[in-house]
């Protein structure tokens, strides 16, 4: 249908780039985007043109806590039918994943959609509970199902986040100097351009809105590189065929109708105040933390990462994932340690999938 | 995760009050019913579809314009590099 892809105007843009006699690094927060850095060899393109660009906590698979996915684990255990996207199924907690304990006989599903999810619960007596993960961009989905009486024996376990408190997490913490960011295209088309400004204005940091196709991502590069060169640092939307300025009203409106936003640790950061989404008091019947507050009550607060994975300081932008003493030895797709080789969105998964970075 | 693929919006099957509002998308020429609960979606729209459901709604005039718009914004720009 539309497609931005042409080798030509790519190299035209790299050929600019290294007029600008620049040396940058910029970070986007978006799995996505990465899979297009590498998977078209823009970052090599780019480290050439003086640009690196450094994946952030963009794989909300990978942010997931490992005390999270020990929930899921929980009630799964406790006989109850888990849901979840793909991409979590076989991330490990502290020491075993839901496809583990799939194979010791709990019923933890699969599910593209969590439409899926309402479906097996109504064809069920059995409590079902969808392990919600995402970023804005899927938050509002289960926000739309709780509005849409669903069946009284469904309920989410929420670990949904929110991507622009992280941001700012990431420049307070001052580990590693950010000249820019790529902001994510499809949280974008939720909360909108607008949503970025307090960081530009707060910090001076340019931004750039990105689509996904490897020219989208070039000229976001580009625009970033322009702003720098000109001094400048505010929000611009490369991705306006799909992003509006403020977002999609409907969404947020429906999101925020059910979701209010919570205090929340990811994986490799401490408490990022006000970057979760928990369930409003009105809806505790769907809320499973609340349900099932027996069955998660032996729970540790606090669960170990894997040994020497650095899947932490990979989601914080400080080290790629060939800097990892598992990368494709000990941790693999097959045999995954830590999030970021499990997730197709995951930096290490990438990396090893594609063979570069 | 938050991977979403254009569709175009072909019928409307669902539409009534305090209901999902769902309806059949074509990918390309797979067909593929979507939730069109978050977006204000007509047949004939082209939609951005994530996990299932349309997320927005894709500005065919923007889509079509942006190849241009880059284009400008390359030839524009020699004499201030």
């Amino acid at each position: 249908m539309f497609r931005y892809q042409s080798e030509g105007l790519a190299k035209q843009i790299v050929a600019k780039l290294k007029d600008l006699k620049l040396t940058l690094r910029l970070m986007h927060v978006c799995g996505t985007h990465q899979d297009t850095l590498v998977r078209f060899g823009l970052n090599s393109m780019l480290q050439e043109a003086g640009i690196e660009v450094r994946p952030g906590p963009g794989c909300p698979v990978c942010v997931t806590t490992a005390r999270e996915i020990e929930e899921a684990i929980a009630l799964a255990r406790s006989g109850k039918v888990v849901a979840t996207f793909g991409d979590m199924f076989r991330v490990p907690g502290e020491k075993q994943s839901l496809a583990d304990v799939k194979a010791e006989g709990h019923d933890v599903r699969m599910v593209y959609s969590i439409t899926d999810c309402i479906a097996i619960a109504e064809k069920t007596d059995r409590d079902v509970v969808f392990f919600s993960i995402g970023f804005e961009t899927t938050a509002p989905t289960p926000a739309s199902v709780i509005l849409h009486n669903p069946p009284e024996n469904f309920s989410i376990l929420s670990t949904h986040r929110i991507i622009p408190p992280a941001m700012e997490a990431l420049i307070n913490m001052g580990e590693l100097k950010i000249d820019g960011f790529i902001d994510p295209g499809h949280v974008s088309a939720i909360i909108g351009a607008d949503s970025y400004e307090f960081l530009s204005s707060r910090y001076n940091i340019p931004q750039v809105i990105a689509g996904f196709e490897p020219l989208d991502v070039l000229i976001a590069v580009y625009m970033l590189a322009m702003q720098i060169r000109n001094g400048e640092a505010k929000v611009e939307n490369e991705y306006a065929r799909v992003v509006k300025p403020e977002g999609n009203e409907k969404a947020k409106r429906i999101m925020n109708a059910v979701f209010e936003p919570c205090d929340i640790s990811w994986r490799g950061f401490p408490v990022i105040p006000g970057s979760g989404l928990t369930l409003k008091d009105e809806f505790v019947d769907y809320d499973a933390r609340k349900r099932y507050e027996d069955e998660l009550s032996a729970l540790s607060s606090d669960y170990k990462e894997p040994a020497g994975c650095r899947c932490g300081e990979i989601l914080r932008g400080l080290v790629n994932p060939d800097e990892c003493p598992l990368f494709g030895t000990m941790c693999t797709p097959q045999h995954p340690v830590g999030p970021c080789m499990v997730s197709r969105e995951g930096s290490c998964n990438i990396l090893l999938r594609y063979g570069t970075m | 995760m938050c991977l979403a693929i254009p569709a175009k919006v072909v019928e409307i099957s669902s539409n009534e009050e305090g209901v999902r509002r769902k309806a059949k998308a074509d990918f390309g020429g797979v067909a593929r019913e979507i939730d069109i609960s978050l977006v204000d979606a007509n047949i004939g729209d082209y939609v951005i579809v994530h996990a299932g459901f349309a997320i927005e709604l894709l500005d065919e005039q923007e889509a079509k314009e942006t190849l241009e718009l880059w284009r400008e914004l390359l030839e524009k720009l020699p004499e201030n590099v």
